[in-house]
């Protein structure tokens, strides 16, 4: 290849979904590393629920991209194993609103080999799952329940909310050493596309990424709730001269109170957009980390906006439950108003 | 039937390579088999279970339609199965209680659930899971095999407190066996001796994994004697017999002579002629020639052919009780498609008081919407 030719595949890029970058992650971790491997229910010859894994027992075999019997414990417990006898299993759960059974394998087990071996067996796993409302699907299929797993040392979870970030975070996730929760925004699996490079790369877990500058109020947010923090910030700036930082936060655990609390510095007022139940959720975590490292900083109280400390309805009333830009518009004025 | 056909069925079900055949009554094309005495049921029981079976198709079909229109969200269709769910709740007293799946909608129907309120859950609303206060029937379960535990339970229970005409039916699919709630529910009920009756309906999928991806056993009722539970196989097309079938685990799990124990595991064999859901697509993952050779054994076709061959069932009885089960349907649809709800239904029965954070929460929520109307919420992505 000529040194021009390198240059120009060394920068190549594809339009993707967010759905298309999971896959990418995955496609290019697997040509990388022939110890990755991908197991779960219908990942094979379906491609998975949500087509994440399709094309890949085609081209990596049945060794590689295994269909299971349908058992959470066990995908997430044999996935253990597996990463014990050296190998680098991604697991799927088909939605985080069945991964309740392979809790007890998670986070007896995954997050805490190494601490209970004093380092002498790790746990290098990562196990995917859809997540979230907004897709009229049926019950127990929207839940948001990141918290549950970020409560968990040993665990660490990431979030993506673009296509290029699942792919980068995904490659990340299956490199790193320790055990990750890896939770996809179903609701933007397909909501659009963005220029995804084609070589095999990583975005660091652990860092936050600042979506927009600004110094009226910092908000932070992950996921799906990425999107109408954005355009909430956009209705600001245009009808009330309201100039918000968006932060997307990327990775819940470990969280970069850096940036968090950099960016509370600088503006001094913050808010919190998630779509799970209020009470205990990832909010009342940053809330409480800018209290203990910025209060000085700090001109109004942090809002959390965020679903109901109720089970996710049915669909019918889903948009009623999730932050809406007007809720998100709402919450930020009351703060930066205050 | 191609010979080929054949040996897919045998496949499928394992009938081949494990000698254990499923218990029969209707040859495939609906004739009494000679060897098989009929379950002892009135015409107008028969009539009954003809017409329920008939009306579950109708319903399929509709919904499935519906579904397409974009009127109700994600649906799991039935059509196949309904044979042997509409037998299995013949087989219940008005008393036993019913543990269903997402995809029992007629055996639901059968004991007792409101046809309109299926529709309303599919329709989005959650009160369409509650039920009429005299029947026993728990809302569907979505999570694979977590009913199983909790109806050896109910069950439990229910001897405990000397309720001895009280048994619990309980429904799962073969996926379920793979579960460790099966495992555990399974041995309890075991141990335990509870008057529980679990049905598999093994309709040979779970999603894109073929039933013997599920399980290198060679049938799923095998697994019973493990647990100390008696295991039977049925046809699960021919809904006479899993009348039969299911009737006898009824009543022994009531009334056990000495030697038998009260639990039952009934592997009811047979096919989901559809995809697993309205989002999935069965092209994928499976030969159309399978499915194809499944109808042969149509659990509708062969009860009417025997209904008509004993004289129960004439065409005017056809014609009336089709006209019957459409019109009752479609009676349904009208009633679930002019129900409301309102954002007051989420925080509603979430705890029998509601705490005043949560009331504020839809406090503020309702603020909105006053400022802003309704529109304002239509879309999460704006």
């Amino acid at each position: 290849m000529s040194s021009a030719a390198a240059m120009e595949a060394e920068s190549a890029t594809e339009r993707l979904t967010l759905v298309e970058g999971v896959r990418e992650g995955l496609h290019t971790e697997m040509e990388c590393d022939d110890r990755v491997m991908v197991l779960g229910e219908d990942v094979g010859k379906n491609g998975g629920v949500f087509r994440a894994t399709e094309g890949l027992i085609e081209e990596f075999g049945e060794e590689r991209v295994v269909d299971t019997p349908l058992a959470e414990s066990g995908i997430v417990g044999s996935a253990i194993g597996l990463a014990l006898s050296g190998l680098r299993p991604v697991a799927e759960m088909q939605f985080m609103g069945f991964m309740y059974p392979a809790f007890d394998q998670l986070v007896s087990h995954a997050a805490r080999l190494r601490s209970r071996s004093h380092g002498q067996y790790t746990c290098p796993m990562v196990v995917r799952a859809p997540y979230g409302g907004g897709i009229r699907a049926p019950e127990h299929h929207s839940e948001s329940k990141e918290a549950f797993f970020v409560h968990e040392p040993g665990l660490k979870v990431v979030v993506p909310s673009t296509p290029a970030d699942a792919k980068g975070l995904l490659t990340a996730a299956i490199r790193d050493p320790d055990p990750v929760v890896f939770l996809e925004p179903k609701l933007i699996y397909r909501a659009f596309r963005e220029e995804v490079p084609q070589k095999s790369y990583e975005v660091s877990l652990g860092e936050a990424a600042v979506r927009r500058e600004g110094s009226d109020i910092s908000v932070f947010t992950w996921g799906a709730m990425t999107r109408p923090t954005l355009i909430a910030a956009d209705n600001l700036a245009d009808e009330h001269g309201v100039d918000c930082e968006v932060v997307d936060l990327r990775t819940l655990s470990p969280l970069d109170a850096g940036t968090v609390v950099a960016s509370f510095e600088k503006t001094g007022r913050a808010a919190v957009v998630h779509e799970a139940p209020k009470t205990a959720g990832v909010g009342a975590e940053i809330a409480t980390t800018i209290q203990e490292e910025a209060l000085c900083y700090q001109e109004a109280p942090i809002k959390r906006i965020a679903g109901f400390d109720a089970p996710m309805p049915l669909h019918a009333l889903e948009d009623y439950y999730l932050p809406q830009a007007v809720r998100i518009q709402d919450g930020i004025l009351e703060t930066v108003e205050f | 039937m191609s010979a080929q056909d054949d040996a897919d069925y045998q496949h499928s079900t394992g009938a081949a390579q494990s000698g254990d055949e499923p218990i029969r009554v209707l040859d495939d094309d609906g004739t009494l088999l000679s060897s098989a005495e009929p379950p002892a049921l009135s015409e107008a029981e028969l009539l009954g279970m003809y017409a329920d079976i008939k009306l579950a198709r109708h319903f399929d079909q509709r919904t499935i339609s519906l579904q397409r229109q974009g009127r109700i969200a994600t649906y799991a269709p039935m059509t196949g199965q309904e044979g042997s769910q509409v037998a299995t709740s013949h087989a219940l007293d008005d008393e036993d209680w019913l543990f269903p799946t997402y995809r029992d909608h007629a055996a639901k129907y059968v004991h007792g659930a409101d046809l309109a309120a299926l529709l309303k859950t599919l329709r989005g609303y959650r009160e369409g899971y509650s039920v009429p206060a005299d029947v026993n029937l728990m809302p569907e379960y979505i999570p694979i095999a977590t009913q199983v535990p909790q109806a050896m339970g109910m069950a439990w229970g229910q001897m405990l407190q000397g309720n001895d005409d009280t048994a619990v039916l309980c429904h799962l699919g073969d996926g379920a066996t793979s579960e460790g709630d099966f495992h555990e529910g399974l041995n309890f009920a075991g141990v335990f001796d509870v008057p529980a009756v679990f049905v598999c309906n093994n309709n040979q999928w779970a999603i894109s994994v073929p039933r013997e991806r599920q399980t290198a056993s060679e049938t799923i009722a095998e697994k019973a004697h493990a647990y100390g539970v008696e295991g039977v196989r049925v046809d699960g097309m021919d809904p006479l017999a899993v009348y039969a079938v299911t009737r006898a685990a009824i009543k022994k799990a009531k009334a056990p002579t000495d030697d038998e124990r009260r639990p039952t595991l009934i592997e009811s064999v047979q096919y989901r002629y559809g995809a697993h859901t309205t989002s999935d697509d069965p092209s994928v993952y499976r030969d159309e020639a399978e499915s194809e050779a499944w109808r042969d054994r149509d659990p509708l076709d062969r009860l009417e052919t025997y209904l008509y061959q004993t004289d129960v069932l004439d065409a005017e009885r056809e014609a009336e009780i089709e006209t019957r089960v459409e019109a009752e349907v479609a009676a349904a649809i009208e009633t679930a498609e002019t129900a409301e709800t309102a954002p007051e239904r989420m925080i509603e029965h979430v705890y029998e008081e509601t705490p005043d954070r949560l009331q504020e929460q839809l406090d503020e929520l309702n603020a909105l919407r006053e400022k802003y109307g309704d529109d304002a919420f239509a879309e999460v992505l704006g």
